[in-house]
């Protein structure tokens, strides 16, 4: 977090720290995937994506999906907790001590925690233990009593014990190719184990826990849920034929998860929204759309990897002398400074006791493109302190969407005000859910000295400017039609920045050798461009507005910029002849560079094109580190 | 600092017919020359009033003519006098002649700068056009125009025009106004010069900058829609948020004999190791560790800068799409704006077809932009098209960041359709909120429109300079309530409400509200408790005990309710089971009040709080509980004073709310002159 010393100047509505701190509070997700590792799971009789590459097993298709699925947790929600379930294994290690049953842990974690690079790590090498260790072998065969399913799912829910249902999410999730467990069974014992591990199923369910199945399917044949499984899960009918295609589908989400810190919705402020004349309603803020900012950042000492401690000390400018947290605050004016205390700032910025008050409405045509600060924030209506708020809210939401007007209203909280508009958002929704959710979406409105001018900048005095004449525009248009993004939605690109920080984070955690491969999905289509009609369209519109002049006038930009530049390229020239006049080695190997003054020393730094800034030690510095001493 | 130098001449009117708005015009100079005070205080500012009875100014003694223009203060470094004089204006007597006073400020500026200072040298002037000017000597008024706008050209200078128009023009004015419009509307033709009108008072404090910044491009190169097609264009900030200023911190360390010192505070910051509490890790030992999952990871800027994601400097279109595509709550930021490169023709002509084009075929362009080399990320965002309407303003694109994936949180809300129909409105209550949403309306075609972005000043900031010019001289004073005119920005404006109040009171006819009574008040009401913990104890105590006594005595009342307060009040008080209750009622009592205050919009829960309030007042006599009531009538003048409810005390004071003095009851260690007087005091010490 970015140390700000003054608190008085801050705006309380998006603390990074107090959002870390209240998403560990709110509900979070426990997971205990179940990976079956019976023999038949290793047989490479799966379809490999690639063609070139060998066949996979299912066994390492479904490890490699925990594995990606825990990389992006471990940014998304890294407080919630996860185990790793073997069944059908040759070792046992669970805490009740059940056969079969093995849960894949590293030292330092709890079975059931917050995943960590080293567990991620060993996961991702567990192949080059797993034989030796924990073993495949056939749980369930016939004669024998014991059920591994059985087990498997003892241990999950015994896991799943900790935390409160009320604020975690509990999930099992099996991974499996065996469509039918107890196929080998015969008689009674089928009948019976089948109903005790789907009894076990029930109480898992019935504790809040969901349990959910990834089959792999064969390549000769279709994993059949309807054997066993679909009782397990409780699948009927339509959902029974969809079931195996969308299980693919979520294992290949499962894969390339976008790494993206999620959020809990919560409340930023419940505020009172006065309509008119002493009738206030209530509505709540969420923090929609807000640019994500890379994780909160420790600084460490290098040499211990112990985090540093950061004092702050007030200390007197003219005296030297330390001091408590200062407070006034002042202001240098007329020659005076005047004083401040923190109690009268933040009286000044108290301009309203109303939190939200409704001042008028506009038509959306008022609303300026640039009239913007900041992201907007979202408002939802809520009955719990003022009965009657949501009807009212919905019925100017209404009337606001009808007559195509937004609100204008004053936001006022002890810390800061602001003019803002109320736009009325519809709801909006696609085959995915949800895209728009209705409620209205508060703006900030710029004041008028907030508002530039920089268009009138360059107002010639007496030619008028020139304006594009029909063909022109034409051509433009004709140019956009063919340049057009059909169905673009903000949604669509994943930040690089952001996407490469955590990349190059989970290499560097995990040790991985190469850095894994970020899209920049931002860059336009150059292929798409290159398209002959968007050419032509382009070269027609060049024509009408630059005439045979293109290149000229390209050409003519850059003259331009070289005469800024010509001053710049004259000094380094300068440099170079006057560098030329010393002998830098003689007086580097003598140790005499500190006895030349700084204006000789740049001599040498323009002429080599270094940078001439910093202090004469820098530069003297500098010049040695470039001659190679 | 000399490069940025700003010479100003402000052209007043003071004729009569704008006395009534020159407090404004008084607060909108006086703000220009604090924040010149403060933000560049080397800029130099003179003043020049028409419309005055004397005639005072040089070009009258060296040609003649130019009468009723005052030069009111020339051209000088802006100081605290200036401030002064400002906040004074004479008033004059005459008609004003504009063109002649234009001519007086143009002089002032040619004389002091001759033509140096180019593009810094600005004229503004302030009337409401509605005085008639003369006639010219010789030629006509237009050829007048022409001349003093070459003249403006050839010495680099600015002309802003304020017009105020009041919605009321009398009929013989109506032409005068016309011609006066026509004129002035010349200027924008033939040099560079603004004008604008305001229509309300408000608007007229946010029609001049107040503050002038020197802009500067953020990025300077081409607008690549194709590798094959690129336009040269200059970006700059289109809005800009104005902070509150950064005040420094004070030090009273230094003794009060030493003249020079800064009395500023240096902060320091120092990183020490958690283990050893002495040691201080040097800098170049620190290194930022970031988090990865419950680990901190190191990570070295010098590793980082290997690897991390380096696009170039460009800024390139990813193609067009239908407008409807962006949501305007989108917008992420301040906003841009885009501008051909002055110097190329025909970047102008690409823009403005383009522009024009977007427009009529409703499109943006989504952009990917990397403003500089070594930036660190990229930004993509919605260009928008501003045609212009001004022969020379060029064309324009706005520009607005849009979120990324990540940036968007993915918040389920139920669907407004799906809710019971308990919390929906009914046929006749959306007709009524239609009705409410068409009469509120803050842009009528007949008038400007109100509180638009453009004209409306920060009223925060308005607030802090005029109280930091308050108390350069009065350094104890208060911070003074908030100004009317600025009060028609935070506040519904009560004109705009009693013309509408029909539709008003159909919506509130048609709807009702109430607290949720399973609520308890909210957490902020608890606060303005001083001991609430306790109280709520006592009350636990008093109904357990009581409990017997009161079913066997029937209904007796134990809270105060929201219909009949004042009774349940006194039946309370006089309550003998147990000596709590007095206690109880009198809190209960004053919560009521104080909500009730609190609450209350334009005043009008005040009588009611009244009523309880001369109850209260009442009980505490009675009950021998004086200070009580003293003490809360202070809690609550100060409560009203901090929150701007000043009317409340005045209010008290005019319906003879005293405090309860020793004759009243003797426990009070109030004389009577001190309690008569308390109220009234109250009102006239923050003046």
């Amino acid at each position: 977090m970015e140390l700000d010393p003054d608190d008085v100047f801050r705006d309380d509505e998006d603390d990074p720290e107090n959002e870390a701190l209240r998403q560990r509070a709110s509900s979070k997700e426990l997971v205990v995937y179940l990976v079956d590792a019976s023999p038949k799971m290793f047989s490479t009789n799966c379809p490999s994506e690639q063609e070139d590459q060998k066949d996979e097993s299912h066994f390492r298709i479904a490890i490699s999906c925990i594995l990606e699925s825990l990389k992006t947790q471990i940014i998304n929600r890294s407080y919630d907790e996860v185990a790793v379930c073997f069944f059908n294994t040759r070792e046992k290690k669970n805490l009740q001590d059940l056969n079969s049953v093995f849960v894949f842990n590293v030292a330092d974690r709890e079975f059931l925690d917050r995943p960590t690079a080293k567990f991620i790590k060993e996961l991702s090498r567990l192949e080059e233990f797993f034989v030796k260790e924990i073993g495949s072998q056939h749980g369930i065969v016939s004669g024998s009593r014991e059920n591994s399913l059985y087990n498997a799912l003892w241990v999950a829910q015994a896991l799943l014990r900790k935390g409160s249902a009320k604020t975690a999410d509990k999930r099992i999730l099996i991974f499996t190719d065996e469509d039918d467990p107890f196929g080998n069974i015969k008689g009674g014992a089928k009948a019976d184990m089948t109903r005790t591990t789907l009894q076990r199923v029930k109480d898992a369910q019935d504790l809040g826990i969901s349990i959910e199945l990834l089959p792999l399917s064969q390549l000769d044949r279709e994993f059949n849920v309807s054997l066993f499984y679909a009782d397990l899960i409780g699948l009927q009918g339509e959902d029974l034929a969809q079931f195996v295609p969308a299980a693919g589908e979520r294992m290949e989400d499962m894969k390339y998860q976008l790494r993206k810190r999620m959020f809990k919705k919560r409340i930023v402020r419940k505020l009172t929204f006065s309509v008119a004349n002493g009738v206030s309603i209530e509505v709540h803020t969420y923090a929609f759309i807000r640019p994500t900012v890379l994780g909160s950042i420790t600084w460490l000492d290098s040499v211990t990897n112990q985090p540093i401690k950061i004092e702050r000390s007030f200390i007197c400018a003219d005296t030297g002398a330390l001091m408590q947290e200062p407070p006034k605050h002042f202001q240098t004016y007329k020659n005076q400074n005047v004083k401040f205390s923190v109690e009268e700032l933040s009286e000044i910025k108290r301009v309203s006791t109303g939190q939200l008050r409704l001042l008028g409405f506009k038509p959306l045509s008022c609303l300026k493109d640039y009239h913007n600060l900041r992201p907007s924030t979202f408002i939802f209506p809520s009955d719990e302190e003022v009965i009657g708020s949501t009807r009212i809210f919905i019925a100017l939401h209404r009337s606001m969407i009808r007559l195509n007007r937004f609100a204008v209203a004053f936001y006022g909280t002890s810390s800061h005000s602001q003019l803002v508009a109320l736009v009325a958002q519809e709801e909006i929704i696609d085959s995915g859910g949800q895209v728009e959710p209705p409620g209205m979406h508060m703006i900030c409105l710029p004041y008028s000295d907030d508002i530039r001018h920089a268009e009138e900048l360059h107002s010639g005095t007496n030619a008028a400017i020139p304006r594009a004449n029909e063909d022109q525009i034409k051509k433009a248009a004709a140019l956009i039609k063919r340049i057009d993004l059909k169905d673009f939605s903000v949604y669509q690109f994943a930040n690089p920045g952001l996407q490469r920080h955590y990349a190059i984070l989970q290499a560097l955690a995990l040790e991985e050798d190469d850095l894994p491969e970020i899209k920049d999905e931002t860059v336009p289509d150059e292929e798409g461009l290159a398209r002959p009609g968007v050419v032509k369209a382009i070269e027609e519109f060049k024509l009408s507005v630059y005439g045979d002049k293109y290149d000229e006038s390209d050409n003519a930009g850059h003259k331009k910029v070289s005469e800024a530049s010509k001053k710049r390229k004259a000094l380094a020239d300068g440099a170079v002849q006057k560098s030329a006049q010393y002998n830098w080695d003689a007086l580097a190997d003598s140790g005499k560079l500190k006895d030349l003054t700084v204006v000789e020393l740049k001599f040498y730094l323009s002429a080599h094109d270094l940078p001439v800034s910093g202090k004469k030690e820098d530069l003297v510095k500098r010049i040695l580190t470039h001659m190679g001493k | 600092m000399a490069r940025n130098k700003e010479a100003l001449v402000l052209l007043l009117d003071v004729g009569p017919s704008m006395h009534h708005l020159l407090p404004e015009v008084e607060k909108i100079c006086s703000m220009i020359v604090q924040k010149k005070l403060v933000y560049s205080k080397y800029d130099e500012v003179g003043v020049v009033l028409f419309g005055t009875e004397e005639t005072e100014n040089e070009l009258t003694m060296e040609v003649g003519g130019y009468e009723h223009v005052v030069v009111l203060q020339n051209i000088k470094v802006v100081d605290g006098d200036l401030v002064e004089t400002l906040k004074k204006i004479p008033r004059g007597t005459l008609p004003g002649d504009f063109l002649d006073a234009i001519v007086v400020g143009m002089d002032m500026l040619i004389k002091k700068y001759s033509s140096t200072n180019k593009g810094k040298k600005r004229l503004c002037l302030i009337t409401n056009g509605l005085s008639p000017i003369k006639d010219p000597y010789e030629g006509s008024k237009e050829d007048q125009v022409n001349a003093i706008a070459q003249q403006m050209t050839s010495h680099g200078m600015k002309l802003e025009s304020v017009v105020v128009r009041e919605s009321v023009v009398l009929d013989e004015n109506v032409s005068v106004m016309e011609e006066n419009d026509r004129i002035l509307n010349l200027f924008p033709k033939r040099t560079c010069a603004k004008m604008v009108f305001v229509e309300s008072s408000t608007s007229l404090l946010g029609a001049l900058k107040t503050r002038s910044i020197s802009p500067v491009t953020i990025f300077r190169g081409d607008l690549e829609i194709s590798p094959k097609l690129k336009i040269k264009v200059w970006v700059y900030k289109k809005t800009s948020e104005e902070k509150f200023p950064t005040l420094k911190k004070y030090s009273d360390k230094a003794p009060s004999t030493d003249k020079f010192a800064s009395h500023e505070v240096k902060v320091d910051f120092e990183y020490k190791s958690v283990e050893d509490a002495n040691k201080v890790v040097p800098p170049e030992q620190r290194i930022k560790g970031y988090q990865y999952g419950p680990q901190v990871v190191p990570i070295s800027a010098d590793e980082w800068d290997a690897v991390k994601f380096k696009p170039e400097k460009s800024v390139k279109v990813l193609g067009f799409t239908d407008s409807s595509n962006i949501m305007r709550h989108h917008y992420m930021k301040d906003v841009n704006i885009f501008i051909a490169d002055p110097g190329d023709q025909n970047a102008i002509l690409a823009v403005s077809a383009l522009a024009r084009a977007m427009k009529e075929m409703h499109k943006v362009a989504i952009l990917r932009c990397v403003w500089r080399q070594g930036q660190g990320n990229v930004v993509v965002g919605a260009l928008t098209p501003n045609v212009s309407d001004n022969d020379h303003v060029p064309d324009s694109f706005y520009f607005n960041v849009l979120p990324f994936a990540e940036d968007v949180r993915e918040f389920q809300f139920p669907s407004f359709s799906n809710l019971p129909a308990s919390l929906l409105p009914d046929e006749e209550q959306q007709e009524a909120a239609d009705n409410f949403v068409k009469m509120l309306d803050l842009a009528p075609s007949d008038k400007e429109e109100m509180l638009q972005p453009d004209f409306t000043p920060n009223p925060v900031l308005e607030r802090f300079y005029n109280y930091l010019e308050l108390k350069s001289k009065h350094p104890d004073a208060a911070v003074p309530p908030l100004d009317k005119t600025l009060k028609r920005i935070t506040e519904p404006d009560p004109e705009l409400l009693a013309k509408k109040k029909s539709a008003i009171d159909s919506l509130l006819r048609h709807f009702e509200v109430k607290q949720n009574p399973k609520l308890k008040k909210s957490m902020k009401r608890m606060r303005e408790k001083p001991s609430g913990s306790d109280e709520e104890d006592n009350y636990r105590r008093i109904t357990s005990k009581n409990k017997v006594d009161l079913i066997e005595n029937g209904v007796k009342v134990e809270k105060i309710g929201d219909l009949t307060p004042v009774q349940d009040f006194e039946l309370m008080m006089s309550r003998r089971d147990n000596p709590e209750w007095i206690n109880r009622a009198i809190t209960e009592m004053k919560n009521k009040i104080h909500d009730l205050i609190e609450d209350s919009i334009e005043g009008d829960n005040y009588p009611k709080a009244l009523d309880l309030l001369v109850a209260l007042r009442k009980g505490c006599i009675l009950e021998q509980e004086p200070k009580q009531f003293n003490d809360f009538l202070h809690q609550l003048c100060k409560f009203c004073l901090e929150h701007d409810l000043r009317s409340f005390c005045d209010f008290l004071a005019s319906k003879g709310i005293t405090l309860i003095s020793k004759t009243e009851a003797v426990d009070s260690d109030v004389t009577e002159e001190e309690a008569r007087n308390y109220l009234v005091k109250r009102e006239a010490k923050p003046e």
